[in-house]
């Protein structure tokens, strides 16, 4: 069977909740194991086009590891292993064809602590373009870094220190700058791991604004730990528990209405 | 004996000073220990410290000053006909009676006053070894008193001894800091000596080097001409041929280790390849003149290169070979200290593994690396033995690494070696040499700190 027809014989999740999207990644089945220790139990998502997915869930959950899996950061953990399907515009993306440093190009990540690269801001910015051979003159590279900035707004703050470190700007600053890194390889979907958890109010607010207007052109999965978070950006939110994926739905109604009684424990506090 | 009688009643005083201090604290408040302001043993240590610390120190200072104070006794007592003399006989005199006080016998005749002498001497000693412990003793036996008069519930005992155990750790970081100064002042002294004779231009910027001084005025060859840049030169290509080996492969070796090897190979790799840093320097020096430059010669015959037997390039590869592993061992901690979050941030942009160590880890890494350079240059300056052995004594002024050149270390040893003069330039030479070569190396290691910390800055 092949890869298109299973997805395609799996439509029904997908088809009860946002019949006109077309799916971006599907995940079919996802196991995930460190060594012995099974960390995800079977997952089963839909991630939509442009559109934002939240990952929410108590720690150790596993929503981490199947955002890893999404773009296979996971390959370069010793012994942990991925089973069932993971298909991007169709295509498994663990399949024998696929190289996974191509695949992260297409698939972005912004991690937890902002890492930017001990370079000046505009190599961070210029780093991916350069690898990837997107940008052939002096001048097409400094347009890709000017948009990059602009689109993750911190052109107007660094315009006149590109020359100077990444690493000396502000926390906020720094998860910007690090998001604007991703974007400007030009990803067709861009994962977070917790952007905002180690920024101040106004940063995650600077942040949020900006995930609500990358949605236009990018889909984004998001893990976060604040559910208030989860119901400002995402359309669609995904509830993880112990390694089970327990219901995935439109944020509205998770927040809302949930079917499930972990759902409810854990948006209303009750535990996590 | 005297001596070993005080240590002993010292070490006896101070083990019982603990214990009476630690249950005369513990009495003090009828076992309700909250009540002390510091545990137990602290006034323990206390006491202890008051019954050791002023014998100690007065231990000290009578053994330094104990000699000087009874010759000059002994001097003064002397009849004028020996006294009358200029300093050089003084001090042969002193030598006399002190080699006679100890039984050695100076194989002349003895004027029988230096004989009475050497007698007084002996006597003035016993008297001081006895009051020494008399008064030693009974010091211990005050301060443990004293400190015992001192233990009440409210003494900030803890306080003291912290106090004292702080200004041991100052002295003890002292020693390191006044040996330095120490060696910097008599190598300088001896330097200056030499630069007495020849002049520091003449030396810093002579291209000949041939340091035999004429015994004779008509001696032939021997010249004695003090130019140091040959040497340097020497060094220099040596070292640059060291660190051409040295570098690329201990940083390729550092980025195996670290960022390919598994585990496993790490774990039996890199403790294998630190062996190498533990083979003395002489055995590289064998391997560099028995099979290293028999070796480079054939090679560079069988290219029709002309190579003399001893050659730079030998004994240069050898002791790249030698420092490769302070370069790959450090650089593999600074590679393995760079956080993982560069490497996930470079991998979750879609860059390989090559290009992330190129580009995000090894400039991440850059000044701990320089600073493992640094040392491994440093080494590489300092390194004698494989020099001697592997390329000569000659100092030949050139760029030809197939030539036989020296050092400044080979150089220093050979003029040090054996039985020598202290007062001819030949020999007051090594010390010049020595100062330079301090001066050298100092400033190239304010370089690489000045470098490192301007990439720090940048980078953290």
């Amino acid at each position: 069977m092949s890869v298109q027809t299973q997805i395609h014989t799996k439509p029904q999740a997908a088809a009860r909740t946002a019949p006109a999207v077309p799916n971006k990644m599907v995940a079919r089945d996802v196991k995930v194991f460190y060594g012995a220790k099974q960390a995800l139990k079977g997952i089963n998502v839909e991630i939509q086009e442009n559109k934002v997915l939240a990952l929410i869930g108590p720690s150790g959950c596993g929503k981490s590891t199947f955002l890893r899996c999404l773009n296979r950061m996971n390959d370069t953990i010793e012994n942990c292993r991925v089973e069932g399907l993971i298909a991007l515009d169709g295509e498994d993306i663990y399949g024998k064809g696929i190289d996974a440093v191509q695949l992260r190009a297409r698939v972005g990540m912004v991690f937890q602590k902002p890492n930017p690269f001990p370079k000046s801001i505009y190599d961070n910015i210029a780093y991916g373009p350069r690898i990837h051979g997107m940008a052939t003159g002096r001048e097409e590279l400094d347009e890709v870094v000017e948009k990059s900035l602009q689109r993750a707004g911190l052109w107007n703050e660094v315009k006149d220190r590109l020359r100077e470190p990444g690493t000396g700007l502000s926390g906020g600053q720094q998860q910007r700058l690090c998001i604007a890194r991703a974007i400007a390889v030009s990803p067709e979907v861009i994962l977070m791991d917790e952007p905002c958890s180690a920024l101040d109010p106004i940063a995650t607010a600077h942040i949020e604004e900006l995930i609500d207007e990358l949605r236009e052109n990018f889909t984004i999965v998001i893990v976060t730990h604040n559910m208030q978070q989860a119901a400002r950006v995402s359309q669609k939110t995904a509830f993880f528990h112990l390694g089970d994926m327990v219901e995935c739905d439109d944020t509205e109604e998770i927040f809302t209405n949930p079917r499930d009684e972990r759902t409810q424990g854990y948006i209303t506090g009750r535990y996590g | 004996m005297q001596i070993t009688v005080l240590v002993l009643i010292l070490a006896l005083l101070t083990v019982s000073g603990f214990q009476m201090g630690r249950s005369r604290a513990v009495a003090s408040v009828g076992g309700r220990l909250v009540e002390l302001h510091s545990v137990p043993s602290y006034h323990g240590f206390y006491v202890a410290l008051w019954a050791g610390l002023p014998a100690l120190f007065l231990f000290a200072l009578w053994t330094a000053s104990e000699g000087w104070l009874i010759m000059r006794m002994v001097m003064s007592a002397l009849p004028d006909r020996l006294v009358a003399g200029d300093p050089q006989t003084l001090n042969l005199l002193k030598a006399d009676i002190l080699n006679i006080a100890h039984g050695i016998s100076t194989g002349r005749d003895v004027d029988p006053a230096v004989t009475a002498a050497a007698a007084h001497y002996n006597s003035l000693r016993a008297i001081s070894d006895w009051s020494l412990l008399a008064i030693g003793a009974s010091l211990a036996v005050a301060g443990l008193a004293y400190g015992r008069q001192c233990i009440s519930p409210d003494l900030r005992a803890r306080n003291r001894v912290e106090r004292v155990v702080n200004i041991g750790l100052v002295i003890c970081s002292m020693v390191a800091i006044l040996t330095t100064i120490g060696i910097v002042l008599s190598l300088l002294f001896e330097a200056l000596r030499f630069f007495s004779v020849v002049s520091p231009i003449d030396f810093l910027l002579g291209t000949h080097w041939s340091p035999q001084m004429a015994m004779r005025a008509d001696q032939v060859g021997s010249s004695g001409s003090f130019g140091v840049i040959p040497l340097f030169t020497g060094t220099l290509l040596i070292t640059a041929i060291a660190m051409i080996v040295a570098v690329p492969v201990g940083l390729m070796s550092a980025i195996y280790m670290s960022e390919y090897a598994n585990p496993n190979v790490r774990t039996w790799l890199k403790p294998i390849l630190e062996i190498l840093a533990g083979i003395p320097t002489v055995v590289y020096g064998f391997f560099a003149a028995l099979t290293m430059a028999p070796f480079v010669r054939s090679i560079g015959h069988s290219i029709g290169l002309d190579v003399s037997s001893e050659s730079a390039l030998s004994a240069g590869i050898v002791m790249g070979v030698m420092i490769i592993p302070f370069v790959s061992s450090l650089s593999d901690d600074v590679i393995n200290a760079v956080p993982q979050a560069l490497r996930d941030g470079s991998y979750g942009l879609g860059a390989t593994k090559s290009e992330t160590i190129r580009q995000v880890v090894i400039p991440a890494a850059l000044p701990g690396i320089v600073a493992a350079i640094m040392l491994a240059v440093s080494r590489a300056i300092g390194e004698t033995m494989i020099v001697t052995m592997a390329s000569g004594l000659t100092a030949n002024l050139t760029a030809n690494p197939l030539d036989a050149v020296t050092t400044v270390t080979t150089q220093i040893a050979t003029l040090l070696v054996g039985d020598q003069e202290f007062d001819s330039p030949k020999t007051l030479s090594a010390f010049g040499l020595g100062l330079v070569l301090f001066v050298v190396t100092l400033s190239l290691n304010m370089v690489a700190l000045r470098v490192v910390q301007k990439y720090r800055e940048k980078y953290d």
